[in-house]
């Protein structure tokens, strides 16, 4: 069997990433809706927490049940920094905050693995719900946080839906885009090493503590931003919201979308995001055929649903698509 | 120069001694032979001069540098490569993929290593050793799909890629067959003719007396012998190792 690995040209790479930033502003222009924008802030939210939960766990192979965790620290420094310092400053600062936890996260990935790990990190999670909800005074316990503004630069305001996903859209943008170069460097390239053969890798120098801290740091990173994009998108957030069931989600949205496949968690996102409203019109049902869904993609496509794109590029072009990153 | 220096090497398993204060040497240039029955702690000796099991006692030094208990990737950034017995490879990524990993922590600081996108110099290099070996045509299989002597060849060539200066072979000639051994102990050969301190585990005893110029034997843990291929060969103690000593 021969590799998918023909490779990417720069040009390819500049139309690539041309077209995948009007599709991520294209519901400002077609969508008038309110709601159908807020799904697509959402969706891209959603690829921004996948995107980090797969260089964790498709990448550097280290299982991770953190996101929701990171997701909330995230939304709720934008939401309780946010009006006092701007929303500019509280968007880095989320993202800077994870960097940082997620980086004390990975030292036990050092020492357990697999799902001991998966332990750790849910643990990590439960800790961080019981400080939202008992901290009553800094985070407003049970009951939230409300009325978190939308940002404005001078007198340029974001609160309405349309230009708020230009703002979501292009973090999003940037963010995919800094994966992609990390993953395309020989950072990819180790991080993949330690998913195939962790003991090989570091007989040939792959520092396992360097990198697999990066990958924690820079996946909770992630999911740090994206919570700072939720909170303004929701405009009230509370500790339910970032409860362990979230993780699972994000685990479900890297495994379904593709582990290990940079547009893997993008689709991930899209039918985490987008199915459930889909499929609304079932009502009671809705949770059964959902589950049912993903037993299907899984069962039948157990590379995730990545697979599918690749079986239909291989049918219309005849070529292996060829894999966005190392 | 002294490549590797040992002194007093002693691993133990709980209360199993599988290496016994094991001394010996290998100078720079040397293409040395490791032998002993199995269980006699060739691997072993090996897993604790790359930092795989941490040493009980003893002294390792590396070029007058003591490594002892050092991690395995700070050793492989000194200088060390190694094959192991059981091939180990990264089979979800392709053959190139496999040897530009072998090369690229030998090459500046992590932090660079994120600016470093394309790599066409050690793509050459990879190309270069991969058609020396001959397995060039398969440089974009994936490592899983290689057959048993191209994955030998593979991780003979991944320890090359970084140019270490001692290689540690782990039997490089263990289930690959006669045309491919020979091929095989060519390379070792051309690699040690360029300056490369080689130190071999092999079974095979044709390829350890073809291949090495000074021979030290194990058993059950401790140093019985060390000499040339010749004097091992009629050593009684060795003999008496390999065959059971007489009533």
């Amino acid at each position: 069997m021969t590799q998918a690995n023909q490779r990417l040209t720069l040009r390819n790479v500049v139309i690539g990433w041309g077209c995948a930033l009007l599709l991520l502003l294209l519901p400002v222009l077609v969508f008038k809706s309110q709601y159908l924008l807020y799904l697509s802030s959402l969706t891209c939210i959603y690829m921004i927490v996948a995107c980090g939960l797969n260089i964790i766990l498709g990448y550097a192979g280290q299982i991770s049940l953190a996101q929701a965790g990171f997701l909330g620290i995230g939304a709720y420094v934008c939401a309780l920094l946010g009006p006092a310092l701007s929303f500019w400053v509280a968007l880095p600062l989320a993202g800077l905050i994870c960097f940082v936890v997620g980086l004390g996260l990975g030292f036990p990935s050092l020492r357990v693995k697999t799902h001991f790990l998966a332990m750790v990190t849910l643990g990590f999670t439960v800790i961080v719900y019981l400080i939202l909800v008992n901290e009553e005074k800094w985070t407003g316990g049970p009951f939230g946080v409300f009325n978190i503004p939308r940002p404005k630069i001078g007198h340029l305001s974001f609160s309405s839906p349309a230009n708020y996903h230009i703002i979501v859209a292009l973090v999003t943008f940037i963010l995919l885009l800094l994966a992609f170069w990390g993953l395309n460097s020989q950072w990819g390239r180790a991080f993949k090493a330690i998913r195939e053969n962790e003991g090989r890798a570091e007989m040939l120098g792959v520092s396992l503590r360097n990198y697999k801290l990066m990958a924690f740091a820079i996946g909770s990173a992630f999911a740090g931003i994206g919570g700072a994009l939720i909170a303004p998108l929701f405009g009230y957030i509370d500790p339910t919201m970032f409860a362990l069931g979230f993780s699972f989600q994000f685990l479900l949205m890297v495994v379904v979308g593709g582990a290990g496949r940079f547009e893997g968690p993008v689709l991930g996102a899209m039918i985490f995001a987008l199915l459930p409203e889909a499929l609304r019109v079932t009502e009671k049902f809705f949770p059964v055929i959902f589950a049912l869904a993903a037993i299907l993609i899984m069962v039948f496509m157990p590379k995730g649903s990545v697979s599918a794109v690749d079986w239909a590029y291989k049918k219309l072009t005849g070529k292996e698509e060829p894999h966005l990153t190392k | 120069m002294r490549a590797l220096e040992v002194e007093s090497l002693r691993k133990n398993f709980g209360g199993f001694a599988a290496l016994r204060g094991v001394d010996l040497h290998v100078d720079e240039g040397e293409l040395f032979g490791l032998i002993g029955p199995n269980g006699s702690g060739k691997t072993t000796f090996f897993n604790c001069v790359t930092g795989i099991l941490k040493c009980s006692a003893g002294k390792v030094a590396f070029k007058g540098r003591e490594i002892t208990n050092s991690g395995p990737d700070a050793i492989c950034r000194m200088g060390i490569g190694r094959t192991f017995q059981l091939i180990e490879l990264f089979p979800g990524m392709t053959v190139l993929e496999n040897m530009l990993l072998a090369l690229q922590e030998r090459q500046g600081r992590m932090l660079g290593r994120l600016f470093r996108i394309r790599e066409e110099a050690n793509e050459r290099q990879a190309l270069e050793l991969l058609e020396f070996l001959r397995i060039a045509h398969v440089q974009d299989e994936l490592a899983r799909d290689l057959s048993y002597g191209e994955q030998k060849l593979l991780d003979f060539g991944m320890v090359m890629m970084s140019k270490p200066d001692l290689i540690l072979l782990d039997e490089p000639t263990c289930g690959v067959e006669i045309e491919m051994r020979q091929e095989m102990m060519h390379h070792i050969k051309e690699l040690n003719k360029q300056g490369t301190t080689i130190i071999v585990i092999e079974h095979n005893m044709d390829v350890v007396m073809n291949l090495c110029t000074r021979i030290v034997v194990l058993d059950t843990g401790e140093k019985i012998a060390e000499g040339s291929p010749r004097e091992i060969q009629n050593n009684q103690k060795v003999i008496d190792a390999y065959f059971g000593a007489e009533e």
